[in-house]
């Protein structure tokens, strides 16, 4: 088959940058989220067996069958998970995204966010906020209680709010933030006030009662997360909408589930790519250490693959304190980004670099060629369930990604 | 007792000079005895043997495996030393205070637009890579790296022709433009000469002796020493010298090589007599022959090289055009000459000086027995025939006494459409024919008739050898022969060089139209404030900064970690 690989990249790399999602609804998962049915956990990163999953996520998944009803206890939950009884299926395949263990049930409530350029839906769980959350593996009954109110009142109220405004262009919130100290994935500090702002006049006006309205309103504002999972299934939209191109060597999915990391590329089909996932280089909360960490996880480096994140580090110097690092570690970290990507983003720009656009689409062959993989911003988990987040750092991508899609690659297309 | 320590590192690549110095600052910590920092290749490790340091680590390690081998008094001396490692390779100059290093040529050249030349010096099988990759991005390439195959090198050039690029090397250690020396370079005032060299401190020797003499530069270009090869073809050479004669800043043009191949050298002379300005040439171990012809100068060795080309600059010579005649009076197919020869040592200078003219003389008593005519009555191609050879006198008077053979001669050479010129001696004095101009000059009337009517050009040239007080009086024979239309001179020399250069101009009229090959070299991208992009050995970026020449400096590794088969399958998909 004859191909043009420039060509067909920068078709990806347009859709990319021309998707413009946008909040519209909250929904049930098992209504909305395509290919999902009542025995299935879905998960963050590549493919996952019970046997080989992480602390954290084998933590969630028990959480998630609690709040289901479908467990009463924890070795009721273990027992139904080992014993074949409930299906595992990453979010990616799914169209949808969650961080770090990114576990969503068929009843948890979920953000639909369309793509208003290419028609592409994608979904993603609500957040909980720091602390003890089920993302982390953690299944006490206080988290269980959030996850309720979530579904009662979090999820309800946003869903009015957000359908009698008309939706939240995450794209628009996006471009701001980048221009107020946030890089897209682990600081969204400004993104979530935007957010929070644009959403609180229509939850005052649309909330049952006034004690909702202030929780809700209160509970986002404090969240300094409160934008990631809707930004993560923003830019699920994008890569999406440039998936599937022939001959394209830009990654459309990077994904790790605390186990593996895993990525797919444009012109590769659905062929997961996978190897062991890092330990991440992280700033440890006090009384953890490395020894704690789980491997990295969460479908939160979909804001790398889109081209924010930790390609966007130079528009946000402080997180450099994550890794002990100086301002100037932050922009070498984004210029690195540019030697392995194909665009520089349209509408997220740096304007400590004269506001070049963010480094955008990461390329199989660059990666391989140069030998500098995709950096992640990320959170950092313990390893075992129920304990919660130990840290936050950077994370390098495995190399063996790349070069085995590379390979692959080069048979499929005979070169 | 002392212990050896080993650290081996996969898929990393340092230029040698950095592993020197990582090797120097490890043996400076207390307690290491011996440091050995080397890639693993075979002649390496057997480098690292003969100092002692060897182990099975060491041993199995592989050429893209960076070898760290420390002897130590003790443990504790060698593992702190290998944990300074990294520090040590991270340093870098202090004074290097380019914020941010790319990591690879591509970003660079955003970082830099305006630079013109990028300098490689990785390791050679990483660097005919590079240098594709500068022409790409469209820019001169001084290759600095050695080992690169010379079937590659003749790609890379050939590739650099069609874009107008020149690329210097490989192996080439010097070059200095427009006043900035790259690599191995001396501070050259600029000035009025031009040099073009297939040898590194050849071009330095003669440019610092330029610079002594008071004189100085527009460029030296560096083209490697193996241009002048057959197989390269001075592709860059010639590139280089065809720049530097359309310089109008350079007045003097200098071209100077290690041994060229003499084919190959002719064909550099024969576009450097097109230069339009004085070129000195000093190509090592070709013997001079003569000192100038037309505009080009002949010296003797690098330092008269140099001396020559200062003088030229100081004291233009005239240069006009080389002929006397109008090429076009001559009709295309005629192109050969005839020397029919009275004299023998005559006729074997006549060959000797043009050897230096013509491809091939025949002979029938010829220098070197390959040119050997193969019938003596019947010429070819060139051919000088020796009437005074035994052949030929058997039975018959010596062509000093009796003209009437060469005459005969005369007029069946004269036929051949083919011939161009035809020359012939003339030897008088005692013992000789009492007047042979009485009886050449009417035979020589009677061919030009003969060609005149025939509708072409005949040159008879003659040299006439004898003094006024000669019985046959030098003045007459002489005017004789002019009134007959020969051309005369009395020196064989001048004769000879003559019809040498009409000869070769005859031969270089139907190439003089055919279109240059490639792209000519754009002389702006010469001319223009010197920005370089480095790849490689970082000193060759100190030099640029001393120079207050912008830069910037490559973090380079070889592509794909330096996995063949990944780097395969890149290059195929770049040529899609």
């Amino acid at each position: 088959m004859a191909i043009d690989i420039e060509k067909a990249n920068a078709k990806v790399v347009e859709r990319f940058m021309e998707a413009r999602p946008v909040a519209t609804t909250l929904a049930k998962a098992i209504e909305v989220v395509p290919g999902f049915h009542e025995n299935m956990l879905l998960h963050a990163g590549p493919p996952v067996t019970w046997e080989r999953m992480s602390g954290p996520m084998k933590g969630a998944m028990i959480g998630a069958l609690i709040f289901e009803g479908k467990a009463k206890s924890a070795e009721e939950a273990e027992k139904m998970l080992s014993g074949g009884k409930i299906e595992f299926s990453p979010n990616h395949e799914h169209m949808c995204t969650g961080p770090m263990a990114g576990v969503i049930s068929p009843s948890m409530l979920v953000y639909e966010i369309e793509n208003k350029t290419h028609g592409i839906k994608c979904f993603s769980n609500l957040n909980e906020g720091r602390g003890k959350v089920l993302r982390m593996g953690a299944y006490s009954q206080d988290v269980l209680d959030k996850l309720s109110w979530m579904e009662t009142t979090l999820g309800p109220t946003v869903k009015a709010a957000l359908e009698a405004m008309d939706g939240i262009d995450i794209r628009a919130i996006l471009s701001k933030a980048m221009h107020m100290g946030d890089d897209g994935h682990n600081r969204l500090d400004a993104a979530s006030v935007l957010w929070t702002t644009q959403l609180a006049p229509w939850i005052a006006k649309t909330a049952k009662n006034t004690d909702t309205a202030f929780e809700v309103i209160k509970f986002l504002g404090e969240n300094a997360l409160s934008i990631l999972n809707p930004v993560m299934a923003g830019c699920k939209t994008m890569t999406a909408a440039g998936h599937n191109v022939e001959g394209s060597t830009i990654v459309t999915i990077m994904a790790r589930n605390g186990t593996d990391w895993g990525i797919k590329v444009s012109g590769l089909g659905n062929q997961w790519f996978t190897a062991q996932s890092p330990i991440v280089k992280s700033l440890y909360f006090p009384g953890f250490t490395e020894a704690d960490a789980c491997r990295d996880i969460g479908d939160s480096v979909i804001t790398e693959t889109a081209g924010i994140g930790g390609f966007a580090m130079a528009n946000s110097p402080a997180l450099v304190t994550f890794i002990g690092g100086v301002p100037k570690d932050a922009i070498n970290t984004t210029l690195d980004m540019y030697e392995i990507t194909y665009a520089e983003h349209k509408q997220f720009t740096i304007p400590l670099l004269d506001f070049r656009g963010t480094p955008t689409g990461v390329d199989i062959r660059k990666v391989v060629e140069k030998q500098i993989t995709p950096r992640v911003n990320t959170g950092v988990a313990h390893k075992d369930p129920g304990v919660g987040q130990v840290g936050a750092g950077v994370a390098s991508a495995p190399m063996s990604l790349f070069e085995d899609a590379l390979v692959a690659f080069a048979e499929k297309y005979n070169i | 007792m002392a212990i050896i320590k080993t650290e081996i590192r996969r898929g990393v690549y340092i230029d040698s000079a950095k592993l020197m110095k990582l090797q120097r600052s490890l043996a400076d910590f207390d307690g290491i005895l011996d440091t050995g920092v080397i890639m693993g290749t075979d002649s390496n490790k057997e480098l690292l043997s003969h100092i002692g340091l060897t182990s099975p680590e060491i041993l199995a390690s592989k050429p893209d495996e960076l070898v760290i081998a420390l002897k130590a008094d003790d443990e504790k001396s060698a593992e702190f030393a290998l944990s300074k490692v990294d520090e040590l390779l991270a340093a870098r100059k202090g004074n290097n205070d380019q914020d941010y290093q790319p990591r690879s040529l591509e970003t660079a050249a955003g970082m830099l637009p305006d630079a013109n030349w990028v300098i490689v010096s990785v390791a050679g099988r990483y660097a005919a890579g590079v240098t594709r990759e500068a022409l790409r991005l469209g820019k001169h390439v001084h290759l600095f790296s050695d080992n690169v195959s010379i079937e590659e090198e003749i790609e890379l050039k050939k590739q650099a022709r069609e874009l107008g690029l020149l690329v210097m090397g490989p192996d080439c250690g010097t070059a200095m433009i427009g006043g900035m020396g790259l690599a191995f370079a001396n501070k050259i005032r600029l000035g009025p000469i031009g040099i073009v060299a297939a040898a590194g401190t050849g071009l330095q020797q003669v440019a610092c002796r330029i610079h002594q003499l008071g004189s100085g530069i527009t460029s030296g270009i560096g083209t490697g020493g193996k241009d002048l090869s057959e197989k390269v073809g001075a592709i860059t050479f010639l590139m280089a010298l065809e720049v530097l004669a359309r310089d109008p800043d350079t007045k003097v043009i200098v071209l100077t090589s290690k041994p060229p191949s003499p084919k190959v050298a002719e064909e550099v002379l024969k576009k450097a007599r097109k230069a339009g300005k004085p070129v000195v040439i000093n190509f090592i171990a070709r013997p001079v022959t003569t000192l100038r012809d037309g505009n080009l100068f002949f010296a003797t060795g690098l330092d008269d090289a140099a001396r020559l080309a200062v003088e030229l600059a100081n004291n233009p010579p005239q240069i006009g055009s080389d002929i006397d005649v109008d090429l076009k009076i001559f009709k295309p197919e005629q192109k050969y000459l005839r020397g029919l020869f009275s004299g023998g040592t005559l006729a074997y200078e006549a060959q000797y000086i043009l050897a230096g003219y013509l491809p091939k003389v025949w002979a029938n008593s010829p220098l070197n027995k390959e040119n050997k005519m193969e019938n003596s009555l019947v010429s070819q191609e060139h051919s000088i025939i020796d009437l005074g050879e035994d052949e030929f006198t058997v039975g018959r008077l010596h062509p000093m006494m009796d003209n009437e053979l060469r005459i005969r001669r005369l007029y069946e050479e004269a036929k051949d459409p083919e011939v161009a010129v035809i020359m012939l001696d003339v030897v008088i004095g005692y013992g000789s024919h009492p007047n042979p101009a009485s009886e050449i000059a009417p035979a020589i009337k009677k061919v030009l008739d003969d060609t005149k009517k025939a509708n072409r050009h005949l040159e008879i040239v003659c040299v006439v050898t004898g003094t006024d007080e000669d019985p046959q009086d030098f003045n007459e024979q002489v005017k004789l022969l002019k009134e007959a239309g020969a051309w005369v001179d009395p020196s064989n020399e001048v004769v000879v060089r003559r019809i040498g250069r009409i000869l070769r101009a005859l031969a270089e009229r139907d190439s003089e139209d055919t279109a240059a090959i490639g792209k000519p070299v754009d002389l702006e991208s010469l001319k223009k404030p010197m920005q370089a992009i480095n790849v490689g050995l970082e000193s060759f970026s100190e030099n640029l900064k001393d120079q207050n020449a912008p830069y910037v400096q490559v973090d380079w590794k070889p592509p794909a970690g330096g996995n063949e088969k990944l780097a395969g399958i890149l290059e195929r998909m770049k040529n899609l």
